[in-house]
């Protein structure tokens, strides 16, 4: 056994890990997959601890897959969300976020519109920081329960064809899958219009093309991304007829993939957008199993940020 | 230990094994194979990993390493014959006990253990015991097991 | 009478071709070719001594938010930065578009600063891009230039037509080079940071299509455009041709610039949130070349105090800006160690050029001049703690930083204005 796998009081990137260190919360997750299927689907390994879900930019599903993740690792577990009336107020983040310390929270889950409001909170609180989606910089543990979902599939990382297509430009999600796939050897190519797939993530060990046709061809595996109309700053392009026509994942794009490429997506989908319904619903997508991935991910990322003394500087 | 496991056991019908990660697990499979052959009857065996259920998870430096627990059958009625190596403070025991109950409601759980080497902090004591070995606190008692190290060995390092 | 004699220094003074040892006198608050008996004497052996340094982007934030800054604490800034003058930017508020916020801020800096303030205005009415302000009555005021710094005349039409008027005033025109729609909400440089991490990007030619222009009507019009903080490569390469043209363009570069790229953004510390934006490694280096073959001819700090609730908030959201007249010299100072530049060069920058291009009777120690000094200890290792700043904000990026190379006396006007114990 490896003598360090885990010394991170906060979980703010894919960035910031080692190859290892993925590798060793993915083990983890698949270890507290097994808690699910019990009768009793609860461990007493975070009793007694405090979580909080700090949603400033809502979000109903992963608010809700970290809320049972804590509660299953038997922590207890407080809800705030944008809508909350000190937020409307006017309160400042440093000043909810010193509010919770005076809690004694002990692990904060944020997500948050301005890239960098982790960092910002690691920076002042105690408290573990979980990253739960931060602007358009990163979405750890969606790329981590993906991986999972692949590991599991595909037996392994190292080598597949990863094709990930659409808003890649305004994507957490793209990115942080960028960052874990490249560090785990997979090979990336990145497909969309090219004014949402900047030839500048090139610079990120990614291969570019504008072609969808030659971008899933070959794919062992398919991440599709949803347009993120929250995040774009002006029109990038010029319909959704005209993406879905020209990149959308439909019956004759998808009888041109691999038969055993896994069609993956982070939701919440728009059918008929970038995916047709059958595919959707079709045996090679492996939508819902992302889901319960993303729960044993988020019970081990809760567990190994929060288990343990850590230095009071923690890590970045 | 086999023997005596048969002894105490008049009704197999509801006897199971399961083997605390890492090195008991192997000793269940054992145990439970020397049982078979004693009773001709073949013996659930399960494998439990007790991370998720230590009661030490704050004060440790790093996270333990955490792996699956599989037990593929009903514990609920079993008569369970818990199996680990070496049995020290007797807090792996308890968390195991622990993590037992979320799986169902044994009848009765015995507890098989390789190596006692005392200084017991829980009262937990063992039902079948291979041999007593008193050791200081200072010391490290290590068992080595053919499936996992390549021989079968107890080694007490001082 | 009061006298000053500053004895044995390394004596720089580019106006006058000057660089030698030797003794600087001062009768009066003027330059003096022999001390007065009884002069306090100082003694500068193995220092250097120049002209009073001049800054000619500062943001003293007074009137309207003396929170950040005021006249009296900005100026006390200068001063311990080693410099005499400084020219203050007009978006205040009120903004300075006006004959009467001129007149408050000349007469509070009589009241209370202890360095020369000299005030520019406006090109629009409130900075807003669409009316002239009235120039003609800023000159009278006193201003020095005019400038809408922190905004960016949009309309070319009205740009060409604010430089030929300013013209008739003899007054240079300032540029804070932005096209508001090529940046839009960016936040930091627009490139593989900003992709990495996230951030909404700027690209560079959101500055140089606007320095472009300003060549373009300097050209036409034949008068002066002064193209503020320059960041990006591209820029400095249209400022050297025109220069080489004769066209009568010159560019500013703030240390920041020169010393940081959007690397340092990594961290999201809203420290290195400023406008323009740090940029990649390679505009850094093409601003260091344009600093040393002399396109970039003029070094000042765009210092932009921010209380510390206003930065301490998630990047997206911070104001732009970070203070430096404490951390100037001694950041310039380093080019002169690497070899980039030689200590005349850079004087220059502080002095001659500042001096010429906004026509001020400064930036120099000819006899009968004011006697505005610096005196600088090349050597003198120090740590920059932002905690004992003069500053009423503390947003710096450069808290913790070592350097070599202080002023450790300021003069203006004969007095000691600041003086390093």
């Amino acid at each position: 056994m490896s003598a360090v796998t885990w010394n991170h009081k906060d979980l703010l990137g894919i960035q910031d890990l080692s190859p290892e260190e993925i590798n060793f919360l993915l083990d983890t997750a698949a270890a507290f997959k097994q808690v699910g299927e019990r009768t009793i689907k609860k461990v007493p390994s975070l009793r007694g601890k405090t979580m909080v879900n700090l949603f400033i930019e809502p979000s109903t599903r992963t608010r809700t897959s970290f809320e049972l993740a804590a509660k299953r690792l038997s922590a207890d577990v407080i809800n705030i969300t944008a809508s909350a009336s000190s937020i409307a107020k006017g309160e400042t983040l440093k000043d909810t976020a010193l509010n919770l310390q005076a809690l004694n929270a002990d692990i904060i889950v944020i997500r948050h519109s301005a890239a960098g409001a982790p960092h910002f909170l690691a920076r002042l609180l105690k408290a573990g920081i979980v990253n739960a989606g931060d602007g358009a910089h990163e979405h750890p543990t969606q790329a981590l329960l993906d991986a999972l979902t692949i590991r599991e599939k595909k037996g392994r990382i190292n080598g597949l064809k990863v094709t990930i297509l659409g808003d890649i430009l305004y994507s957490r999600v793209a990115r942080s899958n960028i960052w874990l796939l490249t560090k785990l050897g997979a090979n990336v190519t990145l497909a969309g219009p090219s004014t949402l797939v900047p030839r500048a993530f090139e610079q990120f060990g990614c291969r570019v093309t504008y072609d969808i046709e030659e971008a899933i061809h070959e794919a062992d595996v398919i991440n599709l991304l949803r347009i993120q109309h929250e995040r774009q700053r002006q029109t990038m392009f010029p319909s959704i007829g005209e993406y879905t026509a020209m990149f959308g994942l439909n019956k004759e794009r998808f009888a041109r993939t691999k038969p055993d490429a896994l069609i993956m997506h982070p939701g919440p989908i728009n059918r008929g957008v970038e995916i047709d319904s059958e595919i959707a619903d079709s045996s090679r997508s492996v939508i819902l199993e992302q889901v319960t991935n993303g729960l044993a991910v988020r019970m081990a990322v809760l567990f190994l940020c929060s288990g343990g003394r850590f230095s009071a500087e923690g890590t970045e | 230990m086999a023997h005596e496991i048969v002894e105490n056991n008049p009704d197999p019908g509801s006897l199971a094994f399961i083997g605390i990660h890492t090195h008991g697990v192997p000793m269940a499979k054992r145990l439970s194979a020397k049982v078979s052959a004693i009773l001709k009857k073949e013996f659930p065996v399960g494998e439990l990993d007790i991370s998720m259920h230590r009661d030490d998870l704050d004060l440790r430096e790093i996270p333990p390493k955490v792996g699956p627990s599989q037990i593929g059958f009903d514990v609920t009625g079993k008569s369970i014959v818990l199996v680990d190596d070496v049995l020290f403070t007797g807090r792996t025991i308890r968390a195991a006990m622990d993590e037992i109950s979320d799986f169902g409601r044994p009848r009765q759980i015995q507890l098989a253990i390789l190596i006692d080497r005392g200084h017991r902090e829980l009262p937990i004591r063992p039902d079948y015991v291979g041999k007593s070995v008193p050791t200081a606190l200072s010391e490290r008692v290590r068992v080595g097991l053919v499936e996992i190290d390549g021989r079968d060995e107890v080694m007490i390092e001082r | 009478m009061s006298s000053l004699l500053i004895q044995n220094g390394r004596v720089i003074d580019p106006a006058n071709g000057v660089d030698e040892v030797r003794d600087i006198s001062v009768v009066d608050g003027k330059i003096a070719a022999v001390a007065a008996s009884g002069a306090e004497t100082i003694d500068a052996k193995g220092k250097i001594v120049t002209p009073g340094l001049i800054d000619m982007h500062v943001h003293l934030r007074e009137p309207g938010r003396s929170d950040k800054e005021t006249i009296e604490t900005g100026t006390r800034c200068a001063a311990r930065g080693g410099f005499t003058s400084v020219v203050c930017m007009p978006n205040t508020t009120p903004a300075a578009d006006n004959t009467g916020t001129i007149a408050f801020i000349k007469q509070r800096a009589n009241q209370v600063a202890c360095v020369n303030v000299f005030p520019t205005g406006a090109i629009t009415k409130e900075l807003k891009g669409e009316e002239l302000a009235p120039i003609g009555s800023l000159k009278s005021a006193g201003v020095v230039a005019i400038t809408d710094d922190g905004h960016c005349v949009q309309n070319n039409d009205l740009m060409r037509r604010a430089v030929e008027y300013a013209k008739m005033f003899a007054l240079p025109v300032l540029d804070h080079c932005q096209d508001y729609h090529l940046v839009a909400d960016g936040v930091m440089n627009e490139g593989y940071w900003s992709a990495a991490l996230g951030l909404g990007g700027w690209p560079a030619i959101g500055e140089d299509v606007i320095v472009a222009r300003n060549i373009l009507i300097a050209e036409l019009t034949d008068w002066h455009v002064h193209c503020q903080h320059v960041s990006s490569a591209r820029s400095v390469r249209l400022i050297r041709e025109a220069k080489r043209r004769g066209v009568k363009i010159s560019g500013e570069a703030t240390p920041h610039h020169f010393t940081l790229t959007d690397e340092a953004v990594k961290s999201y510390d809203t420290n290195f949130k400023m406008n323009p934006p740090l940029r990649s490694e390679r505009d850094r280096q093409t601003l260091l070349e344009g600093l040393a073959d002399g396109t970039i001819e003029v070094v000042a700090s765009d210092h932009a105090p921010h209380c510390s609730y206003e930065k301490e908030v998630e990047f997206d959201f911070a104001p732009f800006g970070v203070i430096g007249l404490e951390t100037e010299l001694a950041l310039s100072l380093d080019l002169v160690r690497q070899r980039l530049l030689e200590l005349p060069q850079l004087i220059e920058k502080f002095t001659t050029n500042p001096a010429r291009l906004l026509r001020l009777n400064k930036g120099t120690l000819s006899l009968g001049a004011d006697a505005d000094i610096t005196i600088i200890d090349p050597e003198h290792a120090w740590t920059y703690d932002v905690n004992e700043t003069a500053s009423r904000s503390r947003n710096s990026p450069f808290h913790g930083r070592k350097f070599y190379g202080k002023a450790i006396v300021t003069i203006t006007g004969g007095e000691v204005a600041w003086r390093e114990t």
